[in-house]
């Protein structure tokens, strides 16, 4: 699904964000939360105000999660296949959180959030929930 | 009838008043024609669509990812009626056109990603929801006339 170029254009950016990765996340879910309401349904436990300690270490931990999903490209099924197991009920946060994560990198990246790269960048995140909603049912 | 709260509606008029219109909404279109390849099959008559590249620099392209965005720039002046001002065009794109509304939500998702990488930090996650909010109502009022 992804072609060797779509890897190398997502190695590349992952590589550009490497001081930013974990805030990264934390603005990606945080934006998620603030744009699409209906995704704090799944976090009730969570302090979610802007500042929240529980976001900022659930960002790095779905930060840390992609790393390693672009660390196996070749195997995005097995890298990701405990946290598959881990969201065990059926989320549809997948295409929400998609959507922020590219919002962010493309707000971090400007112009080098070039059409390629947004195209590669989509398809490895549709992968990534494809691999995660592999076990919802 | 959609609710806007102020606040909304004032930064739905900021972002746009600062939006190259002409440069935006050709670079939205690019993008959907590039990272949504099926897509392509509603502009055959536009030429060369083989590459990112030729995409990019397709002059067809560059008018008509103008054209829409300057559409969509009537949803902006029309906050409390956008039902109205697209009923005509939603009957088009079912009866002439034959896009599946689908697509609407992905070219709106697309300007989203478009502005944030124009505005970056200034694209707040409260302008952000209020474009969502936008783009989603422009697509529901797209798809309203189909049958």
């Amino acid at each position: 699904m992804l072609t060797a170029e779509d890897k190398k254009l997502i190695l590349q950016v992952w590589e550009k964000i490497a001081n930013q990765q974990d805030d990264c996340g934390r603005e990606a879910l945080e934006r998620m939360f603030c744009v699409y309401p209906q995704t704090k349904t799944y976090f009730p436990h969570f302090d979610l105000n802007p500042g929240s300690d529980q976001v900022r270490s659930h960002g790095k931990k779905v930060v840390a999660a992609l790393s390693n999903a672009v660390k196996n490209l070749d195997n995005l099924s097995q890298a990701l296949s405990e946290l598959s197991n881990l969201h065990a009920y059926n989320l549809r946060v997948d295409p929400l959180l998609s959507q922020c994560f590219q919002v962010v990198l493309a707000a971090h990246l400007g112009k080098d959030y070039t059409p390629e790269v947004h195209a590669a960048f989509d398809k490895f995140l549709s992968a990534v929930a494809a691999v995660l909603a592999e076990k919802y049912r | 009838m959609v609710h806007w709260s102020a606040e909304e509606k004032q930064l739905i008029a900021s972002v746009w008043s600062k939006v190259n219109v002409e440069e935006c909404g050709a670079e939205a279109l690019a993008r959907l024609l590039i990272v949504y390849p099926w897509t392509q099959r509603f502009f055959a008559s536009f030429g060369n669509l083989s590459s990112p590249t030729a995409i990019l620099g397709n002059p067809m392209v560059r008018a008509h990812g103008r054209k829409v965005l300057t559409s969509f720039g009537e949803a902006v002046k029309n906050l409390d009626n956008i039902k109205a001002t697209y009923s005509k065009l939603s009957e088009l794109h079912c009866e002439k056109l034959h896009v599946d509304p689908e697509n609407f939500r992905l070219l709106g998702d697309i300007l989203i990603i478009v502005l944030a990488s124009h505005f970056a930090r200034d694209f707040t996650p409260a302008c952000q929801f209020a474009w969502q909010k936008l783009v989603s109502v422009v697509a529901h009022a797209l798809a309203r006339k189909y049958h």
